[in-house]
Protein backbone atom coordinates (compact mmCIF):
# COMPACT_ATOMS: atom_id res chain seq x y z
CA UNK A 1 0.00 0.00 0.00
CA UNK A 2 1.52 3.25 -1.05
CA UNK A 3 0.90 6.33 0.66
CA UNK A 4 -0.17 9.76 -1.22
CA UNK A 5 3.46 11.01 -0.40
CA UNK A 6 4.91 7.89 -1.81
CA UNK A 7 2.60 8.37 -5.26
CA UNK A 8 3.35 11.87 -5.25
CA UNK A 9 7.16 11.26 -5.20
CA UNK A 10 7.05 8.50 -7.69
CA UNK A 11 4.64 10.67 -9.85
CA UNK A 12 8.05 13.31 -9.49
CA UNK A 13 10.25 11.03 -10.60
CA UNK A 14 9.00 9.99 -13.59
CA UNK A 15 8.44 13.82 -14.71
CA UNK A 16 11.73 14.87 -13.68
CA UNK A 17 12.43 11.47 -15.88
CA UNK A 18 10.38 12.39 -18.45
CA UNK A 19 11.59 15.82 -18.41
CA UNK A 20 15.27 15.14 -18.29
CA UNK A 21 15.21 12.94 -21.37
CA UNK A 22 13.33 15.63 -23.47
CA UNK A 23 15.97 17.98 -22.24
CA UNK A 24 18.75 15.41 -23.48
CA UNK A 25 16.62 15.05 -27.14
CA UNK A 26 16.28 18.94 -27.08
CA UNK A 27 20.33 18.92 -27.18
CA UNK A 28 20.39 16.57 -29.33
CA UNK A 29 18.79 18.47 -31.45
CA UNK A 30 20.82 21.33 -31.26
CA UNK A 31 23.92 21.15 -33.30
CA UNK A 32 26.18 23.74 -31.32
CA UNK A 33 24.78 25.65 -27.70
CA UNK A 34 26.16 28.80 -28.56
CA UNK A 35 26.17 29.26 -24.44
CA UNK A 36 25.19 32.90 -23.32
CA UNK A 37 24.72 35.74 -25.06
CA UNK A 38 22.75 38.93 -26.45
CA UNK A 39 21.19 41.34 -25.30
CA UNK A 40 19.32 39.96 -22.06
CA UNK A 41 21.34 37.18 -20.77
CA UNK A 42 20.23 35.41 -17.54
CA UNK A 43 21.88 36.14 -14.75
CA UNK A 44 21.68 33.94 -12.17
CA UNK A 45 22.69 34.13 -8.30
CA UNK A 46 26.24 35.32 -7.80
CA UNK A 47 27.51 32.06 -5.61
CA UNK A 48 31.09 31.11 -4.67
CA UNK A 49 32.19 27.89 -2.46
CA UNK A 50 34.91 27.46 -0.08
CA UNK A 51 37.19 26.53 -2.97
CA UNK A 52 36.73 28.88 -6.42
CA UNK A 53 35.77 26.57 -9.76
CA UNK A 54 38.54 26.09 -12.09
CA UNK A 55 39.51 24.18 -14.97
CA UNK A 56 43.34 24.84 -16.48
CA UNK A 57 43.74 23.77 -19.84
CA UNK A 58 46.18 21.03 -20.05
CA UNK A 59 48.53 22.39 -22.78
CA UNK A 60 50.14 19.65 -25.79
CA UNK A 61 50.87 19.99 -28.95
CA UNK A 62 48.89 19.91 -32.00
CA UNK A 63 50.62 16.89 -33.64
CA UNK A 64 49.42 17.11 -37.14
CA UNK A 65 46.33 18.19 -35.97
CA UNK A 66 44.46 21.84 -37.29
CA UNK A 67 42.18 24.22 -35.61
CA UNK A 68 38.54 23.62 -37.61
CA UNK A 69 37.04 26.17 -39.82
CA UNK A 70 33.35 26.47 -41.51
CA UNK A 71 32.85 24.01 -44.64
CA UNK A 72 34.32 26.21 -47.81
CA UNK A 73 37.24 28.09 -45.72
CA UNK A 74 40.77 26.71 -45.02
CA UNK A 75 43.13 27.59 -42.49
CA UNK A 76 47.19 27.14 -42.52
CA UNK A 77 49.39 28.04 -39.62
CA UNK A 78 51.38 31.15 -41.45
CA UNK A 79 53.93 31.41 -38.67
CA UNK A 80 54.92 29.36 -35.70
CA UNK A 81 58.00 29.18 -32.78
CA UNK A 82 57.02 32.92 -31.71
CA UNK A 83 57.71 34.55 -28.34
CA UNK A 84 54.16 34.77 -27.31
CA UNK A 85 52.38 36.11 -30.06
CA UNK A 86 48.94 38.35 -28.90
CA UNK A 87 48.02 40.70 -31.41
CA UNK A 88 48.00 41.10 -35.19
CA UNK A 89 48.02 44.18 -37.65
CA UNK A 90 48.03 43.92 -41.22
CA UNK A 91 50.29 46.46 -43.13
CA UNK A 92 48.62 48.37 -46.28
CA UNK A 93 51.22 46.67 -48.34
CA UNK A 94 49.30 43.48 -47.10
CA UNK A 95 52.59 42.43 -44.73
CA UNK A 96 51.78 41.30 -40.84
CA UNK A 97 52.94 42.79 -38.00
CA UNK A 98 52.69 40.50 -34.65
CA UNK A 99 53.19 41.71 -31.15
CA UNK A 100 55.12 39.48 -28.78
CA UNK A 101 55.43 39.56 -25.46
CA UNK A 102 54.45 38.70 -22.08
CA UNK A 103 53.68 41.64 -19.02
CA UNK A 104 52.03 42.25 -15.98
CA UNK A 105 54.16 42.72 -12.89
CA UNK A 106 51.77 42.04 -9.55
CA UNK A 107 53.28 40.92 -6.31
CA UNK A 108 51.77 38.10 -4.56
CA UNK A 109 50.32 39.34 -1.91
CA UNK A 110 48.50 36.35 -0.45
CA UNK A 111 48.67 32.59 -0.11
CA UNK A 112 45.90 32.81 -2.57
CA UNK A 113 48.23 34.62 -5.17
CA UNK A 114 50.95 31.95 -4.65
CA UNK A 115 48.61 29.16 -5.46
CA UNK A 116 46.38 30.65 -8.36
CA UNK A 117 49.42 31.76 -10.01
CA UNK A 118 51.05 28.50 -10.11
CA UNK A 119 47.64 26.70 -11.44
CA UNK A 120 47.13 29.10 -13.75
CA UNK A 121 50.81 29.21 -15.00
CA UNK A 122 50.22 25.40 -16.12
CA UNK A 123 47.27 26.24 -18.78
CA UNK A 124 50.04 28.80 -20.80
CA UNK A 125 53.21 28.56 -22.85
CA UNK A 126 56.78 28.16 -21.17
CA UNK A 127 58.25 30.43 -23.85
CA UNK A 128 59.70 33.84 -22.71
CA UNK A 129 57.66 36.92 -24.11
CA UNK A 130 59.11 38.59 -26.82
CA UNK A 131 59.02 42.14 -26.30
CA UNK A 132 59.02 42.75 -30.04
CA UNK A 133 57.32 42.84 -33.38
CA UNK A 134 57.62 40.18 -35.90
CA UNK A 135 56.58 41.19 -39.12
CA UNK A 136 55.50 38.16 -41.48
CA UNK A 137 55.34 38.58 -45.88
CA UNK A 138 53.79 36.72 -48.38
CA UNK A 139 55.50 38.16 -51.33
CA UNK A 140 54.25 36.31 -54.06
CA UNK A 141 50.94 35.90 -52.70
CA UNK A 142 50.64 32.28 -52.41
CA UNK A 143 48.71 32.61 -48.96
CA UNK A 144 52.63 31.32 -47.36
CA UNK A 145 54.42 33.90 -45.54
CA UNK A 146 58.19 32.75 -46.11
CA UNK A 147 59.58 36.63 -44.93
CA UNK A 148 59.92 36.45 -41.57
CA UNK A 149 61.82 39.73 -39.92
CA UNK A 150 62.11 41.40 -36.17
CA UNK A 151 60.95 45.06 -37.20
CA UNK A 152 61.44 45.99 -33.39
CA UNK A 153 62.65 44.58 -30.66
CA UNK A 154 63.38 45.56 -26.79
CA UNK A 155 59.89 46.65 -25.99
CA UNK A 156 57.55 46.25 -22.75
CA UNK A 157 55.26 43.52 -23.55
CA UNK A 158 53.71 44.96 -27.10
CA UNK A 159 50.05 44.36 -27.07
CA UNK A 160 47.97 47.22 -29.01
CA UNK A 161 48.85 47.63 -32.47
CA UNK A 162 47.40 49.80 -34.84
CA UNK A 163 47.75 52.36 -38.17
CA UNK A 164 46.72 55.54 -39.05
CA UNK A 165 47.81 58.05 -40.66
CA UNK A 166 51.04 56.51 -42.33
CA UNK A 167 52.19 56.08 -38.62
CA UNK A 168 52.60 52.81 -36.78
CA UNK A 169 51.02 52.99 -33.39
CA UNK A 170 52.31 50.27 -30.28
CA UNK A 171 50.82 49.71 -27.11
CA UNK A 172 53.49 48.98 -24.97
CA UNK A 173 52.26 47.87 -21.31
CA UNK A 174 53.42 51.23 -20.00
CA UNK A 175 53.48 53.68 -23.18
CA UNK A 176 51.97 54.38 -25.78
CA UNK A 177 54.85 54.52 -28.75
CA UNK A 178 55.05 55.84 -32.60
CA UNK A 179 56.98 54.20 -35.42
CA UNK A 180 57.80 56.18 -38.57
CA UNK A 181 56.52 53.49 -40.98
CA UNK A 182 57.70 53.42 -44.48
CA UNK A 183 55.63 51.28 -46.65
CA UNK A 184 57.75 48.02 -47.74
CA UNK A 185 60.24 48.47 -44.48
CA UNK A 186 60.89 45.19 -42.48
CA UNK A 187 63.05 47.02 -39.93
CA UNK A 188 61.97 50.01 -38.29
CA UNK A 189 64.68 52.45 -39.38
CA UNK A 190 64.50 54.89 -35.62
CA UNK A 191 63.58 53.98 -32.47
CA UNK A 192 59.89 54.95 -31.61
CA UNK A 193 58.39 58.06 -30.19
CA UNK A 194 56.87 57.86 -26.73
CA UNK A 195 53.37 59.00 -27.51
CA UNK A 196 52.23 58.70 -24.16
CA UNK A 197 52.91 57.10 -20.86
CA UNK A 198 50.20 54.44 -19.93
CA UNK A 199 49.26 53.69 -15.94
CA UNK A 200 51.31 50.36 -15.41
CA UNK A 201 51.87 50.59 -11.72
CA UNK A 202 51.54 46.85 -11.10
CA UNK A 203 49.64 45.82 -14.07
CA UNK A 204 47.42 42.76 -12.68
CA UNK A 205 45.73 42.90 -16.23
CA UNK A 206 48.54 44.54 -18.54
CA UNK A 207 47.51 44.25 -21.79
CA UNK A 208 46.82 47.39 -23.54
CA UNK A 209 44.78 47.54 -26.58
CA UNK A 210 44.67 49.74 -29.03
CA UNK A 211 42.48 51.30 -32.14
CA UNK A 212 42.80 54.64 -33.90
CA UNK A 213 40.12 56.71 -35.81
CA UNK A 214 39.86 56.58 -39.50
CA UNK A 215 41.81 60.01 -39.72
CA UNK A 216 44.13 59.38 -37.19
CA UNK A 217 43.74 62.19 -35.11
CA UNK A 218 42.82 60.04 -31.35
CA UNK A 219 43.86 56.87 -30.74
CA UNK A 220 42.26 54.91 -27.84
CA UNK A 221 43.64 52.38 -25.79
CA UNK A 222 42.18 49.96 -23.37
CA UNK A 223 43.23 49.90 -19.48
CA UNK A 224 42.47 46.77 -17.30
CA UNK A 225 42.05 46.73 -13.83
CA UNK A 226 44.39 46.09 -11.34
CA UNK A 227 42.53 43.52 -9.66
CA UNK A 228 39.66 40.72 -9.63
CA UNK A 229 37.34 42.87 -7.85
CA UNK A 230 38.86 45.88 -5.66
CA UNK A 231 41.19 43.41 -3.39
CA UNK A 232 43.95 45.63 -4.20
CA UNK A 233 42.37 48.45 -2.62
CA UNK A 234 40.59 51.34 -4.89
CA UNK A 235 44.06 53.65 -4.58
CA UNK A 236 45.80 51.32 -7.03
CA UNK A 237 42.58 51.61 -9.46
CA UNK A 238 43.43 55.05 -10.55
CA UNK A 239 43.02 55.45 -13.96
CA UNK A 240 42.55 51.62 -14.59
CA UNK A 241 39.37 49.65 -15.92
CA UNK A 242 39.11 52.23 -18.66
CA UNK A 243 39.12 53.48 -22.33
CA UNK A 244 41.78 56.57 -23.02
CA UNK A 245 41.37 58.76 -25.56
CA UNK A 246 44.69 60.08 -26.98
CA UNK A 247 45.13 63.29 -29.16
CA UNK A 248 47.68 61.87 -31.87
CA UNK A 249 49.47 65.20 -32.37
CA UNK A 250 49.53 66.57 -28.50
CA UNK A 251 49.59 63.35 -26.43
CA UNK A 252 47.18 64.54 -24.46
CA UNK A 253 44.83 61.63 -22.76
CA UNK A 254 41.31 61.90 -21.23
CA UNK A 255 39.10 59.36 -20.05
CA UNK A 256 36.55 58.05 -22.75
CA UNK A 257 34.41 55.65 -20.62
CA UNK A 258 34.85 53.99 -17.48
CA UNK A 259 34.13 50.95 -15.17
CA UNK A 260 35.50 48.77 -17.98
CA UNK A 261 37.30 45.94 -16.01
CA UNK A 262 39.28 44.70 -18.72
CA UNK A 263 38.99 46.27 -22.55
CA UNK A 264 40.94 44.04 -24.26
CA UNK A 265 40.80 44.81 -28.13
CA UNK A 266 38.86 47.99 -29.52
CA UNK A 267 38.15 48.44 -33.09
CA UNK A 268 35.68 50.51 -35.17
CA UNK A 269 32.83 49.03 -36.80
CA UNK A 270 33.15 50.21 -40.18
CA UNK A 271 29.52 51.40 -41.16
CA UNK A 272 28.65 53.33 -38.23
CA UNK A 273 32.23 54.30 -37.31
CA UNK A 274 31.37 53.55 -33.80
CA UNK A 275 34.13 52.01 -31.59
CA UNK A 276 33.37 48.68 -30.03
CA UNK A 277 35.53 46.59 -27.04
CA UNK A 278 35.34 43.22 -25.67
CA UNK A 279 35.43 43.42 -21.69
CA UNK A 280 36.07 40.34 -19.82
CA UNK A 281 34.39 40.72 -16.79
CA UNK A 282 34.78 39.68 -12.86
CA UNK A 283 35.23 36.34 -11.32
CA UNK A 284 34.32 34.24 -8.37
CA UNK A 285 30.62 35.25 -8.61
CA UNK A 286 29.82 31.61 -10.54
CA UNK A 287 29.98 29.98 -13.65
CA UNK A 288 27.69 31.75 -15.14
CA UNK A 289 28.20 34.91 -13.95
CA UNK A 290 28.87 38.13 -14.82
CA UNK A 291 28.94 37.87 -18.81
CA UNK A 292 31.75 38.70 -20.83
CA UNK A 293 31.00 41.25 -23.53
CA UNK A 294 30.99 43.12 -26.74
CA UNK A 295 29.63 46.71 -26.84
CA UNK A 296 29.64 49.85 -27.89
CA UNK A 297 32.19 52.41 -26.43
CA UNK A 298 29.62 55.55 -25.41
CA UNK A 299 31.61 58.43 -24.46
CA UNK A 300 31.61 59.71 -20.84
CA UNK A 301 29.74 56.21 -20.22
CA UNK A 302 30.38 53.82 -16.93
CA UNK A 303 29.86 49.79 -17.39
CA UNK A 304 30.09 49.35 -13.70
CA UNK A 305 33.26 47.91 -12.50
CA UNK A 306 33.54 47.49 -9.87
CA UNK A 307 30.28 48.85 -8.16
CA UNK A 308 27.90 46.60 -10.19
CA UNK A 309 27.77 44.38 -13.24
CA UNK A 310 25.56 44.27 -16.34
CA UNK A 311 23.63 47.38 -15.76
CA UNK A 312 22.76 48.15 -11.59
CA UNK A 313 23.34 44.68 -10.10
CA UNK A 314 25.88 45.36 -7.28
CA UNK A 315 28.71 43.50 -6.44
CA UNK A 316 28.69 43.60 -2.80
CA UNK A 317 32.51 42.78 -2.80
CA UNK A 318 33.31 46.21 -2.86
CA UNK A 319 32.58 47.95 0.46
CA UNK A 320 31.74 50.72 0.81
CA UNK A 321 29.92 50.49 -2.16
CA UNK A 322 28.33 53.57 -4.52
CA UNK A 323 24.76 53.66 -5.26
CA UNK A 324 25.10 56.72 -7.34
CA UNK A 325 27.70 54.24 -9.68
CA UNK A 326 25.63 51.26 -9.10
CA UNK A 327 22.61 53.06 -10.90
CA UNK A 328 24.97 54.40 -13.66
CA UNK A 329 25.85 51.38 -14.64
CA UNK A 330 25.52 51.00 -18.55
CA UNK A 331 23.96 47.71 -19.56
CA UNK A 332 26.46 46.27 -22.58
CA UNK A 333 25.27 45.90 -25.77
CA UNK A 334 25.99 41.99 -26.07
CA UNK A 335 26.71 38.99 -23.65
CA UNK A 336 29.57 36.78 -24.79
CA UNK A 337 30.01 33.42 -22.26
CA UNK A 338 31.11 34.45 -18.80
CA UNK A 339 35.42 33.42 -18.74
CA UNK A 340 35.38 32.85 -22.19
CA UNK A 341 37.75 35.52 -22.29
CA UNK A 342 37.52 37.50 -25.40
CA UNK A 343 40.96 39.15 -26.08
CA UNK A 344 40.30 39.57 -29.87
CA UNK A 345 37.57 41.98 -31.78
CA UNK A 346 38.05 42.32 -35.45
CA UNK A 347 34.84 43.82 -37.56
CA UNK A 348 33.85 41.68 -41.55
CA UNK A 349 34.20 43.34 -44.09
CA UNK A 350 32.68 43.33 -47.27
CA UNK A 351 33.30 40.60 -49.44
CA UNK A 352 34.03 37.59 -46.90
CA UNK A 353 30.80 35.01 -47.93
CA UNK A 354 27.57 34.63 -46.04
CA UNK A 355 27.26 34.30 -43.05
CA UNK A 356 30.45 36.45 -42.38
CA UNK A 357 29.99 39.65 -44.65
CA UNK A 358 28.75 41.34 -41.80
CA UNK A 359 29.87 41.01 -37.83
CA UNK A 360 32.25 40.90 -35.69
CA UNK A 361 34.98 38.31 -34.96
CA UNK A 362 35.44 37.42 -31.19
CA UNK A 363 38.72 35.23 -30.39
CA UNK A 364 37.58 34.17 -27.03
CA UNK A 365 41.23 32.85 -25.13
CA UNK A 366 39.23 30.36 -22.92
CA UNK A 367 38.17 29.82 -19.43
CA UNK A 368 40.02 28.69 -15.98
CA UNK A 369 37.46 30.13 -13.35
CA UNK A 370 35.00 27.58 -14.59
CA UNK A 371 35.16 24.04 -13.97
CA UNK A 372 33.87 23.08 -17.82
CA UNK A 373 35.67 24.97 -20.67
CA UNK A 374 34.41 27.66 -22.37
CA UNK A 375 35.84 30.27 -24.98
CA UNK A 376 38.94 28.61 -27.00
CA UNK A 377 37.70 29.57 -30.25
CA UNK A 378 36.87 32.13 -32.65
CA UNK A 379 33.34 33.15 -32.94
CA UNK A 380 31.12 35.51 -35.28
CA UNK A 381 28.78 37.87 -34.17
CA UNK A 382 26.58 38.39 -36.85
CA UNK A 383 25.61 42.20 -37.25
CA UNK A 384 23.09 44.26 -38.78
CA UNK A 385 22.79 47.74 -39.13
CA UNK A 386 25.75 48.70 -37.22
CA UNK A 387 23.96 46.21 -34.20
CA UNK A 388 24.17 42.62 -33.40
CA UNK A 389 21.49 40.82 -35.11
CA UNK A 390 21.97 36.75 -33.81
CA UNK A 391 23.38 34.22 -31.60
CA UNK A 392 27.34 33.42 -32.29
CA UNK A 393 28.69 31.44 -34.70
CA UNK A 394 31.53 29.04 -34.08
CA UNK A 395 34.32 30.11 -36.44
CA UNK A 396 37.68 28.72 -35.59
CA UNK A 397 37.11 25.85 -33.41
CA UNK A 398 39.13 22.76 -32.81
CA UNK A 399 41.48 24.27 -29.82
CA UNK A 400 40.57 21.80 -27.03
CA UNK A 401 40.34 17.82 -27.98
CA UNK A 402 40.48 14.61 -25.79
CA UNK A 403 40.86 16.95 -22.58
CA UNK A 404 44.12 19.08 -24.30
CA UNK A 405 44.26 21.90 -25.88
CA UNK A 406 46.45 22.78 -28.18
CA UNK A 407 46.03 26.78 -28.67
CA UNK A 408 44.43 29.22 -27.33
CA UNK A 409 42.96 32.36 -29.56
CA UNK A 410 43.99 35.96 -28.51
CA UNK A 411 44.16 38.89 -31.63
CA UNK A 412 42.09 38.75 -34.57
CA UNK A 413 42.42 40.49 -37.82
CA UNK A 414 40.85 41.00 -40.85
CA UNK A 415 43.35 41.10 -44.07
CA UNK A 416 41.99 42.79 -46.76
CA UNK A 417 42.54 40.18 -49.03
CA UNK A 418 39.97 38.44 -47.86
CA UNK A 419 41.57 36.39 -44.90
CA UNK A 420 41.58 36.26 -41.48
CA UNK A 421 44.13 36.63 -38.95
CA UNK A 422 44.11 34.94 -35.58
CA UNK A 423 47.23 34.96 -33.19
CA UNK A 424 47.28 31.80 -30.65
CA UNK A 425 49.49 32.34 -27.65
CA UNK A 426 49.33 28.85 -26.47
CA UNK A 427 51.51 27.44 -29.37
CA UNK A 428 52.98 30.32 -30.45
CA UNK A 429 51.24 30.21 -34.19
CA UNK A 430 49.51 32.89 -36.15
CA UNK A 431 46.80 30.94 -37.93
CA UNK A 432 45.52 32.20 -41.66
CA UNK A 433 41.83 31.38 -42.58
CA UNK A 434 40.48 31.74 -45.86
CA UNK A 435 37.38 31.21 -47.92
CA UNK A 436 37.63 28.42 -50.37
CA UNK A 437 39.74 25.14 -50.89
CA UNK A 438 43.44 25.28 -49.99
CA UNK A 439 45.35 26.82 -53.52
CA UNK A 440 48.37 24.46 -54.15
CA UNK A 441 51.87 25.61 -53.37
CA UNK A 442 52.77 26.37 -57.14
CA UNK A 443 56.02 28.16 -58.38
CA UNK A 444 55.24 31.26 -60.55
CA UNK B 1 56.26 20.91 24.75
CA UNK B 2 53.46 20.78 22.51
CA UNK B 3 51.11 22.51 24.06
CA UNK B 4 53.33 25.44 24.00
CA UNK B 5 53.85 24.94 20.32
CA UNK B 6 49.62 25.12 20.68
CA UNK B 7 49.23 28.11 22.45
CA UNK B 8 51.33 30.05 20.17
CA UNK B 9 48.92 29.58 17.43
CA UNK B 10 46.79 31.55 19.78
CA UNK B 11 48.46 34.83 19.48
CA UNK B 12 48.46 34.66 15.38
CA UNK B 13 44.92 33.27 15.43
CA UNK B 14 44.10 36.49 17.49
CA UNK B 15 46.03 38.67 14.73
CA UNK B 16 43.55 37.36 12.30
CA UNK B 17 40.54 38.39 14.16
CA UNK B 18 41.80 41.59 14.87
CA UNK B 19 42.75 42.64 11.46
CA UNK B 20 39.62 41.25 10.38
CA UNK B 21 37.90 43.15 12.70
CA UNK B 22 40.07 46.66 11.13
CA UNK B 23 39.02 45.37 7.78
CA UNK B 24 35.47 45.22 8.76
CA UNK B 25 35.38 48.40 10.25
CA UNK B 26 38.11 50.30 7.58
CA UNK B 27 37.23 48.49 4.44
CA UNK B 28 40.82 48.65 4.00
CA UNK B 29 41.48 45.20 2.19
CA UNK B 30 45.11 45.16 3.46
CA UNK B 31 43.97 43.83 6.43
CA UNK B 32 42.53 40.85 4.49
CA UNK B 33 46.03 39.86 3.48
CA UNK B 34 47.59 40.25 6.73
CA UNK B 35 44.64 37.78 8.33
CA UNK B 36 45.36 35.52 5.17
CA UNK B 37 49.33 35.21 6.55
CA UNK B 38 48.43 35.02 10.14
CA UNK B 39 46.01 32.36 9.57
CA UNK B 40 48.32 30.51 7.70
CA UNK B 41 51.22 30.99 10.28
CA UNK B 42 48.51 29.73 12.58
CA UNK B 43 48.08 26.79 10.89
CA UNK B 44 51.03 25.55 10.75
CA UNK B 45 51.82 25.89 14.23
CA UNK B 46 48.30 23.85 15.17
CA UNK B 47 49.38 21.45 12.83
CA UNK B 48 52.68 20.83 14.26
CA UNK B 49 50.86 20.92 18.10
CA UNK B 50 47.94 18.63 16.48
CA UNK B 51 50.53 15.87 14.55
CA UNK B 52 52.54 15.59 18.14
CA UNK B 53 48.97 15.43 20.42
CA UNK B 54 47.90 12.41 17.63
CA UNK B 55 51.20 10.46 18.33
CA UNK B 56 50.77 10.82 22.32
CA UNK B 57 46.89 9.81 22.13
CA UNK B 58 48.29 6.62 20.28
CA UNK B 59 50.84 6.05 22.71
CA UNK B 60 47.92 6.40 25.43
CA UNK B 61 49.99 9.09 26.79
CA UNK B 62 47.61 12.09 25.75
CA UNK B 63 44.61 13.92 26.28
CA UNK B 64 41.63 12.72 24.18
CA UNK B 65 39.60 16.04 24.64
CA UNK B 66 43.00 18.12 23.78
CA UNK B 67 43.48 16.35 20.59
CA UNK B 68 39.38 17.02 19.31
CA UNK B 69 39.58 20.49 20.46
CA UNK B 70 43.11 20.76 17.97
CA UNK B 71 41.31 18.83 15.55
CA UNK B 72 38.25 21.07 15.61
CA UNK B 73 40.56 24.17 16.00
CA UNK B 74 42.98 23.48 12.81
CA UNK B 75 39.98 22.28 10.57
CA UNK B 76 37.69 25.26 11.35
CA UNK B 77 41.51 26.86 10.97
CA UNK B 78 41.35 25.81 7.54
CA UNK B 79 38.19 26.39 6.51
CA UNK B 80 38.68 29.96 7.57
CA UNK B 81 41.46 30.27 5.41
CA UNK B 82 39.59 29.53 2.27
CA UNK B 83 37.24 31.83 3.25
CA UNK B 84 39.89 34.39 3.83
CA UNK B 85 41.36 33.61 -0.14
CA UNK B 86 37.75 34.98 -1.53
CA UNK B 87 38.30 38.31 -2.43
CA UNK B 88 37.45 41.76 -0.84
CA UNK B 89 33.87 41.97 1.08
CA UNK B 90 33.20 38.18 -0.11
CA UNK B 91 35.44 37.37 3.11
CA UNK B 92 32.82 39.04 5.62
CA UNK B 93 31.07 38.51 7.82
CA UNK B 94 32.03 34.66 7.84
CA UNK B 95 35.47 35.34 7.96
CA UNK B 96 34.72 37.42 11.03
CA UNK B 97 32.82 35.22 12.90
CA UNK B 98 35.44 31.83 12.05
CA UNK B 99 38.09 34.16 13.03
CA UNK B 100 36.18 34.42 16.66
CA UNK B 101 35.36 30.84 17.11
CA UNK B 102 38.72 29.76 15.85
CA UNK B 103 40.21 32.09 18.33
CA UNK B 104 38.44 30.78 21.26
CA UNK B 105 38.99 27.03 20.21
CA UNK B 106 42.50 27.91 20.43
CA UNK B 107 42.78 29.17 23.90
CA UNK B 108 40.64 26.46 25.01
CA UNK B 109 42.66 24.24 23.46
CA UNK B 110 45.71 25.59 24.51
CA UNK B 111 44.57 25.82 28.30
CA UNK B 112 43.57 22.29 28.46
CA UNK B 113 46.92 21.22 27.19
CA UNK B 114 48.63 23.89 29.43
CA UNK B 115 46.57 22.29 32.23
CA UNK B 116 47.76 18.87 31.25
CA UNK B 117 51.09 19.58 31.65
CA UNK B 118 51.32 21.77 34.56
CA UNK B 119 49.53 18.22 36.04
CA UNK B 120 51.67 15.62 34.94
CA UNK B 121 54.04 14.57 37.79
CA UNK B 122 57.53 15.69 37.14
Amino acid sequence: MRTPGQRACATAVVAALAAALGGLYAVAQTPADPGQHGANPELPPAQRGLLPDMGIARPAGWDGRQPTVPQGWTIRAIATDLKIPRQTLVLPNGDILVAEGKGGSAPKLTPKDFVAGFLKARGTTPVKGGNQLTLLRDADGDGSYEGRWVYAENLNAPYGLAFAGGKLYVANQDALLRFDYVDGQTRAAAAPVTVARLPSAINHHWTKSLAADAEGRFLYVGIGSNSNIGERGLAVEEDRARVWQIDAATGAVRPFATGLRNPTALAFEPGTQQLWTVVNERDELGPNLVPDYLTSVREGGFYGWPYAYWGPNVDPRIQPGDDSKVQATIKPDYALQSHSAPLGLAFAQAGLPAPFAEGAFVGQHGSWNREQPVGYKVVFIPFSGGKPSGAPVDFVTGFQADGKTMGRPVGVTLDPKGAVIVADDLSNTVWRAVPGAPRPVSPR
Amino acid sequence: MHAVIAISALPLFLGALLSDWAYSSSFQPQWINFASWLIAGALVLAGLALLWAAVEVLRRRGSLVYLLLLIATFVLGFVNALVHARDAWATMPTGLALSAVVVVLAAVAGGVGLAAWHRRPV
